[in-house]
């Protein structure tokens, strides 16, 4: 969050001359009265909250010019296509006033006054500060103006009609910034500033409804719009809760994509490698400290599983034989992996999720956790899908998922189906 | 403050120790951080290299592999189990990844028995080494080298792979296809120019070939003009 809001919507006077004081040491930011165009301070600082937002990741093609647009957002809806946000007066942003830009960060509305889709997060981005929106526009004022013209929207009706837009603003969008709660520390409110604002945890982390809509209260988990891969509930802890970890443990994982609880893998290494792994030691700690203190929210008591039958002892039998040939090199005898290398899979909650998506996806396409500053060279788990057939996969998926103390329903050939395709 | 140093560098090194026997079990190596490739990638295992899609990769030019990986990251080559896999690595890995494959030094396979007709190896050979130059094609050999085995750092050797690999390739530079049709360089414009019955003879006549030889070093001055597209690309990452 903003000293400078902060400041002005809270008692705390001296923490906040405090804040202020760290803020200035950190950035070295000058309070211009009489403002003019923009130090280097301030670019440094929009372009930093680029990162944190990271626009470049939505608003840049694979391979493409950075910010030019271009790149394709496959939703349930249609697929999106990002629009060119360089300061290019024909095809860019370079006609657009600071105040066009805070309304599209802060409404939703484009300059022409359309309304934007949500596939942009600025059901998020509502939640961001005015002067750390000014500090983006500023910094993206200052980069190379890019002539890109980009393909439109595919957007099939009736998902591309505007009165259902319309309405569904109405009805699940909250407009406004990030208020702070007063009742918790200077670092836990920046974090929540973070994780609900410019971070858009919430734009993956939240199951949605047949229009797009978020189900239910802020990080839940669903299966994410369009990519084929669930994205775990941070209020569950079978799912993605930190709320038992320390804090280092979190701010490692969420840093350098590896821990010794887990990997992120799929979008949320994407995550970490386009954001995250920027964010300053500062920012991370307080979205640390912001995500342990989510409650555990999970409604369902610990299923009991009965004794398994014997068909499935066998079919579980015939998993591990696949798991001695294939995996225990890796990850172990008894699954123990080795930390910050080859992920444990015993007491794994990506391995127990109720939804098997992402352990299947694993398994049929193997995957490297994100290059990082803290972890440049990652080891990597290979695909087989070319190896083993769909029945092996599901045996050994169930076998996992019922060793070692784990215990999660078994995986069937039609779910090894499901977790093909999709574009991630 | 001496003392304080002393301490914060204490823990360093015990920190430094517990790593190091966590990790010794698992080799801090190169070989080891490529299982994902390897396991399609079996260069040295000449039953699969002869029956399988999979082409070669070690001992290729560490500058052609580097600008591939790009490639296949960046949606300009396509083959999804690599796109999948290379999504979230930096420049900087994929460098250290090509660098890594072109260090080793794996025997390659025995040539492919294929029965080519006298007319088509005369074909072959009259493209290979004189080119067309109604079409503009020069001889293959003037940029991938009189070996065959490549040309320093961009352009790969052709022999020691699958003939259905090299078709593929070369059919899909031809029809501009998602596989390599997404690149326009001084290749694909020269595989534009062939007949698919030449693309299938070259193809074939290559994987016939015993490997020999190494990889040259000099291109003519018109020849780099031509591949400007390719050397600027590598130049700009290095
Ligand atoms: C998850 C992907 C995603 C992220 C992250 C993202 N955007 Fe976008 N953005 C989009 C999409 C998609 C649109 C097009 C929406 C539409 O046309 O209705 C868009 C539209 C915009 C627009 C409106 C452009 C216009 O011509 O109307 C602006 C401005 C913008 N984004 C700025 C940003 C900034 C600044 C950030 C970082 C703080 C950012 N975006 C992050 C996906 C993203
Ligand atoms: C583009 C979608 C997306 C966004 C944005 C996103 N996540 Fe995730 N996240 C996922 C998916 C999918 C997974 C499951 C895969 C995995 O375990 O890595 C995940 C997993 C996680 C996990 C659990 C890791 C584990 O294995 O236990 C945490 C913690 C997490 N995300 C936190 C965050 C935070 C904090 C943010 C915002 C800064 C965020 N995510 C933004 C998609 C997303
Ligand atoms: C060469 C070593 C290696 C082998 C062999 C291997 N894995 Fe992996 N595995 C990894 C690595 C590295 C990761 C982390 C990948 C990532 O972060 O995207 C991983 C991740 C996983 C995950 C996801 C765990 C999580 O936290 O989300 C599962 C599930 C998994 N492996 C199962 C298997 C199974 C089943 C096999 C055998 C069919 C296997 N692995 C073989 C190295 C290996
Ligand atoms: C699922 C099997 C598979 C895996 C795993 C795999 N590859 Fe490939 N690779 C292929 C196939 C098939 C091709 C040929 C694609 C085509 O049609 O162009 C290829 C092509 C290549 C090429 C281009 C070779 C040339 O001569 O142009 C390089 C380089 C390469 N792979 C490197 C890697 C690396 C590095 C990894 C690990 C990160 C990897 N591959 C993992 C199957 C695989
Ligand atoms: C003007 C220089 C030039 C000439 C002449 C040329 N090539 Fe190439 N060739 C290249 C370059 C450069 C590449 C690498 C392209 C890339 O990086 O995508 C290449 C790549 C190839 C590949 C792909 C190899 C692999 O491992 O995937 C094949 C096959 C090939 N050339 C065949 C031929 C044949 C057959 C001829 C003659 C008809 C020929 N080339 C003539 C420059 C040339």
């Amino acid at each position: 969050m903003s000293p400078y809001y902060f400041c002005f919507t809270s008692g705390f006077a001296r923490k906040c001359a405090l804040g202020y004081l760290v803020f200035f040491v950190l950035f070295g930011v000058q309070i211009n009265l009489i403002s003019a165009a923009p130090g280097e301070q301030d670019l440094a600082r929009g372009e930093y909250l680029t990162r944190v937002g990271n626009c470049l990741g939505c608003h840049t093609a694979k391979g493409g010019v950075p910010f030019a647009g271009g790149r394709r957002l496959s939703t349930a809806f249609g697929t999106f296509m990002t629009p060119n946000i360089t300061p290019d007066k024909e095809t860019g942003i370079g006609h657009w006033t600071e105040e066009d830009f805070w309304l599209a960060m802060h409404e939703g509305k484009s300059r022409d006054g359309r309304m934007l889709y949500p596939a942009f997060p600025y059901t998020e981005f509502t939640k961001v500060s005015r002067a750390d929106v000014k500090s983006i526009f500023q910094y993206l004022q200052s980069i190379a103006a890019v002539s890109q013209v980009n393909p439109a929207h595919e957007i099939p009706f009736p998902y591309n009609s505007k009165p259902l837009l319309f309405g569904w603003r109405k009805l699940f969008f909250k407009q406004g910034i990030y208020e702070a709660d007063p009742t918790q520390s200077e670092e836990w409110n920046r974090g929540a500033y973070l994780v609900q604002g410019l971070g858009h945890c919430d734009a993956c982390h939240t199951a949605r409804n047949e229009v797009g809509a978020k189900k239910d209260a802020a990080v839940g988990g669903g299966q994410m719009m369009g990519a084929n891969w669930y994205a775990p509930s941070l209020y569950s802890r079978k799912e993605a809760s930190v709320t038992d970890w320390s804090l280092e443990a979190i701010i490692e994982l969420l840093s350098s994509g590896v821990s010794k609880h887990a990997n992120v893998s799929g979008p949320m290494a994407t995550v970490v490698q386009q954001s995250l792994q920027y964010w300053s030691p500062q920012d991370i700690r307080a979205m640390a400290v912001y995500l342990k203190s989510l409650p555990d929210k999970t409604t369902q008591e610990n299923v009991r599983y009965p004794e398994m039958p014997e068909s499935a002892k066998r079919y579980l039998a015939q998993g591990e034989k696949i798991y001695e040939k294939y995996c225990q090199d890796c990850h172990g005898e008894v699954g123990q992996g080795v930390p910050g290398i080859y992920p444990a899979l015993a007491n794994n909650r990506g391995v127990t999720l109720p939804v098997p998506l992402n352990l299947i996806r694993a398994v049929l396409n193997g995957g490297y956790p994100p290059t990082t500053h803290l972890n440049p060279q990652p080891y990597g788990m290979p695909p087989f899908q070319q190896l083993l057939r769909d029945d092996e996969i599901a045996q050994v998926s169930s076998y996992i998922r019922n060793a070692w103390g784990n215990r999660a329903g078994l995986v069937t050939i039609v779910d090894v189906d499901q977790g093909r395709g999709g574009n991630h | 403050m001496k003392l304080f140093i002393l301490i914060i560098l204490f823990f360093f090194a015990l920190n430094v120790i517990a790593e190091g026997s966590s990790r010794s079990i698992v080799p801090d190596t190169m070989t080891e951080r490529v299982r994902a490739c390897t396991i399609c990638h079996q260069d040295g295992d000449h039953d699969q290299a002869r029956s399988t899609y999979y082409p070669r990769i070690a001992g290729k030019l560490e500058g052609y592999l580097f600008n591939q990986l790009r490639h296949f990251r960046d949606g300009r080559r396509y083959h999804q189990p690599m796109a999948l896999l290379l999504e979230n690595m930096s420049d900087d890995y994929l460098q250290a990844i090509a660098r890594h494959f072109s260090q080793l030094n794996v025997p390659y396979p025995s040539p492919e028995s294929i029965d080519l007709k006298s007319n088509e190896i005369q074909l072959v050979e009259k493209l290979i080494r004189l080119g067309d130059p109604q079409r503009n094609i020069p001889a293959c050999s003037a940029c991938h080298g009189d070996t065959l085995m490549g040309n320093t750092p961009y352009i790969p050797g052709l022999l020691g792979l699958p003939s259905a690999y090299l078709t593929a390739q070369l059919s899909g530079w031809r029809s501009g296809s998602l596989i390599r049709g997404q690149v326009t360089n001084c290749m694909s414009e020269i595989a534009k120019q062939l007949s698919y019955d030449e693309i299938i003879a070259i193809s074939r006549w290559l994987a016939t070939q015993a490997v020999e030889g190494e990889a040259q070093k000099v291109l003519s001055p018109d020849l780099i003009k031509r591949c400007q597209s390719i050397f600027l690309e590598g130049v700009a990452q290095e």
